[in-house]
């Protein structure tokens, strides 16, 4: 960082007056926990007990045995309590808000994931929350949204402009101005005004720090390829962090090809021609917006990497060459999710499943002493209903129709 | 003649100004000519334009809603930036741009304020843009004499508004309360005391926006600031009256 809150060109904090008195509070208690190693352990603590830090890295080596090329291994973040990366962010966002004496806690959530997590901390530490959700990823992702209600948080549905991640964010802003001196925003991805981009990513470096030491006990070396989905870039921060100084190690992101990137539907900011330098949601990064700077809809399967911006610090990177950028399209994320599932018994989100289709690609050109990790950055499970519906699963189609006629009786 | 002194001209013959706000290309580039029309005639003394932006942080409901149909409409900033210079060419009064900074940032800062100068707009109101990371920008428009006209709230130390009043010029935009455009304000103990700080903070003229709906409102205002702002009221009242509407609301409101 060379300006306050820029990574090179990006970042920065571009927030209304009514919210600079908070951030400085924010600033002032993020600085105090980094530099309080009793911080660190409390969070080590609570997420060696609360949630199953740390989480496993697994050989899968069925996959490959099948690829024939390098050693792949899939750091577990599934099997984080809630089921994705996203809760190593809330949790330590948690503890400072405990900290910083607020009540009450918002989130934007896209896929569900963050807002499963925010709605778990809330729950634990007794908080008041409330989570916004783009309307048509509440329906994409409807189980989520069920559990976050029985664990008392209220989802509210947006549905301004695209109805997805950043039109939730929108919301919560919104939310915050309004409600800033109790409240916290929880803010989800290493996005948004400083200091979130380098606070969550903090948090989401125990993924990283993990990983580098058990590569090392499991493989004796280096991977040769770390590969992370980008959907805001909070877990590819995550795993990348340990690493960035790690000069052998090539660190690669995988975007949402969606239908393609010559169809313009797709969220691939960094690897397509389609993205600009912007300021919109508080920062400063790559948008997918128009000559006017009006952004545009994005398209993915994965609600969690339908958005419009990326990570300030991966531009950054991105720029500097450091991190390679490519994308993934839906149907080369279905087939990935298959074959992970079949092969190895793992049923990755699909969100994750784009990191998946990229180290496929690029393991059978590595040799069988090199390793490579995917960071598998939730589970699968909350996608069954995108999932069966793109699979036209039949059994599955006839248990819905079966269980709404059941319904159907009640009303 | 500069914002500053254009407002304390007309300060000499009234007691408090008003300010109004439009979005443009919102319902219609049309129908924005005819509410403006009104407006002037019943003697508002300043209007910011706002140029619409699909992600507009800082505004409620209406505005919100506003903004996205202007979008859908196929309003460019082209248009905006035409139709602004010919607002300012027609009327007497002093014209403002309001927008997010991406638009002026995708623009090109030293392009957008060359024109608007141009154009004759007297002042810009950027929410999302605080002096931090505004250097750029409150350069350019100084050196083409138009305000940067900078935000107050009720958060705001005392120490952070005489920070502010240093960067910003024409006058303060005084936000009366938490959140965003549209909601009703209370003028009671505790916005006395916020408005006070805010004249102890700056020698520039006080604008009071947000929510403010009626005569009793900008009553309220009369001998604490010296411009009240009215925003997402006329808008409403444009979809649900028409234009024609606007008028007798402006008359009534002093
Ligand atoms: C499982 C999973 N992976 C990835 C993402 C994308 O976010 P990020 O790029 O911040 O990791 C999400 C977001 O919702 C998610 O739920």
């Amino acid at each position: 960082m060379n300006k306050k809150g820029f990574f090179g060109n990006w970042g920065g904090a571009y927030i209304p007056e009514i919210l600079f008195q908070t951030f400085q509070e924010l600033n002032t208690e993020f600085e105090r926990c980094k530099n309080d190693p009793d911080f660190w352990q409390q969070y080590i603590d609570l997420m060696s007990t609360y949630s199953c830090r740390p989480t496993p890295l697994t050989h899968a080596s069925n996959l490959s045995r099948y690829f024939g090329g390098a050693q792949i291994y899939i750091k577990r973040e599934d099997l984080n309590h809630t089921g994705a990366h996203k809760a190593n962010n809330v949790m330590g966002q948690g503890l400072m808000v405990q900290r910083m004496g607020k009540k009450r806690v918002i989130a934007e959530t896209g896929a569900g994931q963050h807002g499963m997590a925010t709605a778990t901390m809330a729950a634990k530490f007794g908080f008041d929350c409330t989570i916004y959700m783009g309307e048509e990823d509440v329906r994409r992702q409807r189980p989520n949204v069920f559990w976050m209600e029985k664990m008392g948080a209220q989802v509210i549905p947006v549905t301004d402009g695209s109805r997805t991640l950043k039109d939730a964010i929108n919301a919560a802003f919104r939310d915050w101005v309004t409600n800033v001196d109790n409240t916290h925003y929880v803010f989800g991805t290493v996005c948004g005004p400083h200091p979130f981009p380098e606070m969550v990513g903090w948090f989401q470096s125990i993924i990283g720090m993990e990983a580098h030491k058990q590569i090392l006990k499991q493989h004796g070396r280096m991977p040769a390829r770390i590969y992370a989905c980008v959907g805001g870039g909070s877990n590819a921060m995550g795993v990348f962090k340990r690493f960035l100084n790690e000069p052998e190690v090539e660190l690669i992101g995988v975007e949402a090809g969606g239908h393609g990137l010559q169809t313009g539907a797709h969220a691939a900011r960094l690897c397509s021609q389609d993205a600009s330098a912007g300021v919109a949601q508080g920062y400063k990064t790559m948008f997918l917006q128009d000559d006017d700077g009006q952004m545009k809809d994005t398209h993915s399967v994965a609600a969690g990497l339908d958005y419009v911006g990326v990570s300030p610090i991966l531009a950054d990177l991105w720029e500097q060459g450091r991190v390679r950028f490519e994308a993934a399209t839906d149907k080369e994320v279905m087939s990935a999710l298959d074959l992970t599932m079949k092969k190895e018994g793992i049923i990755p989100a699909l969100e994750s499943a784009h990191a998946f289709v990229q180290a496929f690609k690029e393991a059978p050109l590595l040799s069988g002493d090199e390793a490579i990790i995917i960071n598998m950055s939730g589970r699968g499970d909350k996608d069954i209903f995108t999932i069966a519906h793109a699979f036209d699963d039949p059994s599955w189609k006839e248990f819905i129709i079966e269980r709404a006629r059941e319904y159907s009786h009640y009303s | 003649m500069q914002l500053e002194q254009q407002l304390r001209e007309r300060l000499k013959q009234k007691e408090i100004l008003l300010m109004t706000h439009i979005v443009l290309g919102y319902p219609s580039f049309e129908a924005n000519r005819e509410v403006i029309a009104q407006m002037v005639a019943a003697g508002v003394d300043c209007i910011e334009m706002q140029i619409p932006f699909s992600e507009p942080m800082a505004d409620g409901p209406v505005i919100l809603k506003a903004n996205q149909q202007a979008i859908t409409a196929g309003t460019r900033v082209s248009n905006c930036l035409a139709f602004g210079a010919e607002m300012a060419a027609t009327h007497d009064i002093p014209f403002l741009y309001m927008t997010y900074y991406n638009i002026i940032f995708k623009y090109g800062e030293q392009a957008f304020m060359e024109e608007a100068r141009q154009a004759g707009i007297k002042g810009l109101i950027v929410p999302d843009l605080p002096p931090e990371e505004g250097a750029d920008y409150l350069r350019l428009a100084k050196e083409n004499e138009i305000a940067p006209i900078l935000i107050y709230a009720p958060t705001s130390t005392d120490k952070r508004m005489s920070e502010l009043a240093g960067h910003g010029a024409g006058f303060i935009y005084c936000v009366a309360r938490r959140g965003v455009t549209g909601t009703k304000s209370e003028f009671g103990e505790e916005f006395n005391t916020y408005l006070a700080r805010c004249r102890a903070a700056t020698t520039l003229p006080l604008a009071v926006g947000f929510g403010i709906q009626d005569r009793e409102d900008v009553t309220a205002l009369k001998g604490k600031a010296d411009m009240a702002v009215i925003g997402s009221r006329t808008i409403k009242l444009v979809e649900e009256h028409g234009p024609a509407a606007v008028g007798p609301f402006i008359s009534s409101l002093r």
